[in-house]
């Protein structure tokens, strides 16, 4: 629909700029009085003259403003990755990294720090799809009774089942988790992995675990959309105490802390005091912003970035090549035709004007065309790995600025050549 | 009769900056098909070459990773002394129990950190991975806080120079020496005793248990044996096979977006080519009516243009593995999201990759090609004399 809605709108505003550029030449040409044409309706004809290479060339163009505007999405969402996250809640994890729990035994500990408001857990499930292994989405344990109301504002529960018997919910949970809440098994699924499964409320599904193995019948009990990016909507959330029992035989391990201050302002004293207090425990901490955490993450890609930025380079060369060549031969066939106007009174500005707005109206459609399909079609594309692809107004631009750039640079020898042509010179080769 | 292949050269060469412009636009294209192959097969053979098909690598069942896994010490030693397991000198079994863990370390000149595999050894798993092999200071000595850092991470990453401390737990872990593993992911990672690692990490578990096999051939029945052993709870799985599938994730997903960038790039040299070629075209209206009114059939007409493309096309495919070389060797490094952990690989070229380049180069020339010659042989031959 986006596509659809995206070509009409360029077909528009291409039909816009010929009628205009016609409107103005026919302007021109009663206003001035005289039979002589106007520049503007030598750029309609040049573009006309060999319509197969205009359509080839802004199609190149497109292709490769499609490439570069595309690659800069993914740069757009990786960058996008690191901002996502609170800076108003804190990590802890354990010092070494990440794949080691922490004993539970910290939390009573962290919440005892001044600034700490509530603490709650979430453990890795690492769980796989028992029909497909490759098929990948995440799943946590989390300490419900504190994990939902400290993410109250990130999420929101679309659909929910109805609890079989009342219970008392815990301050702060949302009521629609009441069945969720009172059934150890039950689990909250987001909206696009409920899509992509076709999986159904109230339907039990099985997780094959790695880390804690077996297979795990899940019923599923809420399902919820994210109201922030830092939320990805393919998750599962079930309860840390049933993995506690039936995963870890009541050791109690916790994967990472989850902290929500009451003075986020101190939230870098707050992390030093938290890592301070088990320096020299049998697990030393590791305390960041839920924002550094993620970016964490994001960091794991190491060289990508860079690679993608080589790739787009490569692709703007290319498509300097291509314009290049067309524009080199396009002026090179009408040689003799800007010797005529040159002959019939145009000066060389005029010349050197049509043959750069040639080039740029090339650029700039082809551009315009590659850098709006990128944007419409990329943002579809949902990486399990990454948070949904995005591709920021500023790489549209940036990308079109870039094609436009493109097309004055490869037309300026032609032009130059066109300006500095003498007629007689331009009239010998007939 | 066909039109003589030099014919088409001539014309080649004729227009050199047209030829050269439109050749290198399919030579960048051909240059990132390689390269997203290279960076593949690069990042696939640093972990296929990790293992060996003599070894068996067996963790716990279910675990899709030694990060996952676990197995017991009780099962550690009944695996050290099956009779399956081949001996070294002294009879002592060429076997492993390792506790595998990761650390997070910050980069050297990037922003941000990854998990480096920590790996505690048995003394003899270096008798039986032959391709380990100290490069600078020494060995770890069995029993102290001694660390060796494989070589390629050495200098990405922080704490890793030799005499440098790392810290794990409550105990500090000295760097005394760098390995190399014949590039394969060994070079990533850490290596120790584990007796010493052991109780920092995780207690009384190891992660996986690795052996040679004395007799290779037994490989299915020694399988179905030790996956049947109540005792044990394991997967069995051949070294090779299991790094090899560490890689798949990745290696596809690198190869599937090299392809995709690579097939829209295409679709813009194609354009860029036939513009070319109908200019060729168009230029020899005269040739070409001349060439038909000789009794030159029109398919002979349009082979000859098509030829011409294909030069055309092949020549730029040259330039882009030419443009592509200098990037085989090239270490770079990702996280492996399989293993959780970073792999430094190598840029490979591979003749294969070069000759994919090529074949591609070629389609595009034929694609880009049909058009204009098509237009070619079908000249209004009335009209193209009378301008003459």
């Amino acid at each position: 629909m986006q596509i659809l809605l995206a070509l009409v709108a360029l077909i528009a505003v291409f039909g816009l700029a010929w009628a205009l550029l016609w409107a103005v030449g026919w302007g021109l040409r009663r206003l001035l009085g005289r039979t002589t044409v106007s520049p503007l309706t030598f750029l309609f004809v040049g573009l006309t003259r060999n319509w197969i290479r205009t359509v080839l060339t802004v199609m190149s163009v497109a292709a490769a403003l499609f490439l570069y505007v595309a690659l800069g999405g993914v740069l757009d969402t990786l960058k996008g990755a690191i901002q996502v996250g609170s800076e108003q809640r804190l990590i802890t994890r354990n010092g070494i990294s990440l794949v080691f729990p922490l004993p539970i035994a910290y939390r009573e500990r962290i919440a005892a720090v001044p600034g700490v408001q509530t603490v709650s857990c979430s453990n890795w499930f690492g769980g796989q799809d028992p029909n497909d292994p490759h098929n990948f989405y995440a799943q946590f344990a989390v300490d419900a009774a504190t994990y939902f109301p400290m993410y109250a504002k990130d999420v929101e529960f679309v659909e929910a089942s109805k609890p079989q018997v009342q219970v008392a919910l815990a301050p702060g949970v949302d009521p629609a988790l009441a069945a969720f809440m009172s059934e150890q098994t039950a689990c909250v699924v987001g909206v696009k992995l409920m899509k992509k499964m076709g999986w159904k409320l109230g339907q039990t599904v099985t997780v094959k675990g790695t880390i804690y193995p077996g297979n795990w019948p899940f019923t599923i009990r809420a399902v919820y959309r994210a109201k922030v990016k830092s939320m990805r909507e393919e998750t599962m959330f079930f309860h840390w105490q049933y993995l506690n029992q039936m995963g870890m035989g009541g050791q109690s391990f916790v994967g990472v802390y989850h902290l929500a201050l009451s003075q986020p302002e101190r939230a870098a004293d707050i992390a030093m005091q938290v890592d301070a207090m088990f320096e020299n425990s049998s697990a030393a901490t590791h305390t960041e912003t839920e924002r550094a955490f993620e970016a964490g993450f994001v960091s794991m890609y190491g060289n990508i970035p860079f690679v993608l930025r080589i790739i787009g380079l490569a692709v703007v060369f290319a498509i300097l090549l291509v314009a290049a060549n067309t524009m080199l031969m396009s002026f090179r066939e009408r040689t003799t035709e800007f010797g005529v106007l040159k002959t019939l009174g145009y000066s060389d500005g005029t010349v050197f004007a049509i043959v750069l707005a040639e080039a740029a109206v090339i650029t700039l459609g082809g551009g315009l065309l590659g850098a709006l399909l990128a944007k419409s079609l990329v943002q579809k594309f949902d990486l399990a790995v990454l948070p949904p692809m995005r591709v920021d107004w500023s790489t549209v631009y940036g990308g079109v600025g870039v094609a436009v750039l493109l097309g004055a640079v490869s037309a300026l020898i032609p032009a130059w050549q066109a300006m500095k042509l003498r007629i007689v010179d331009a009239l010998r080769r007939v | 009769m066909a039109i003589p292949i030099s014919y088409n050269v001539r014309n080649i060469l004729h227009r050199p900056a047209a030829t050269l412009t439109t050749a290198l636009g399919i030579a960048f294209t051909v240059a990132i098909l390689i390269g997203a192959l290279a960076l593949a097969s690069g990042f696939q053979a640093a972990l296929l070459e990790t293992g060996s098909d003599d070894n068996l690598l067996l963790m716990r069942k279910g675990a899709d990773g030694e990060i996952s896994s676990g197995v017991t010490r009780d099962a550690a030693n009944i695996i050290r002394a099956l009779p399956d397991v081949a001996t070294g000198e002294g009879g002592r079994p060429l076997a492993s129990a390792e506790v595998v863990v990761l650390t997070n370390k910050p980069r050297l000149g990037q922003p941000g950190t990854s998990n480096l595999t920590v790996r505690g050894v048995d003394p003899e798993a270096l008798k039986f991975r032959s391709r380990v092999r100290i490069v600078e200071g020494r060995m770890f000595e069995p029993g102290a806080a001694e660390i060796i850092v494989g070589r390629r991470i050495a200098k990405r990453f922080a704490d890793c120079r030799i005499g440098d401390k790392m810290r794990f737990g409550q105990q500090d872990f000295t760097v005394v020496g760098h390995f190399e593993a014949g590039g394969s992911s060994f070079e990533s990672e850490i290596w120790g005793d584990n007796k010493v690692l052991m109780p920092v990490f995780r207690g009384d578990v190891f992660q996986s248990v690795t052996f040679r096999m004395k007799n290779p051939a037994r490989f299915a029945a020694l399988k179905r044996e030790l996956e049947a052993d109540p005792r044990l709870g394991v997967d069995v799985h051949r070294e090779r096979e299991f790094y090899n599938d560490q890689a798949g994730l990745l290696a596809t997903t690198i190869r599937i977006a090299g392809v995709f960038i690579v097939i829209i790039m295409a679709v813009g040299a194609i354009f860029g080519a036939m513009n070319t070629m109908f200019a060729a075209v168009s230029a020899r209206t005269r040739e070409i009516s001349t060439l038909l009114i000789l009794g030159f059939s029109p398919l002979a007409v349009m082979l000859s243009f098509m030829l011409e493309s294909l030069f055309l096309a092949l020549l730029g495919g040259a330039l882009g593995c030419l443009i592509a070389l200098p990037i085989n060797g090239i270490v770079t490094s990702t996280t492996n999201f399989s293993s959780f952990s970073e792999v430094a690989f190598a840029f490979r070229v591979t003749p294969l990759a070069m000759g994919v380049g090529l074949v591609f180069a070629a389609m595009m020339g034929v694609v880009g090609g049909f058009l204009p010659s098509l237009h070619a042989a079908r000249q209004p031959l009335a009209q193209s004399v009378r301008e003459l």
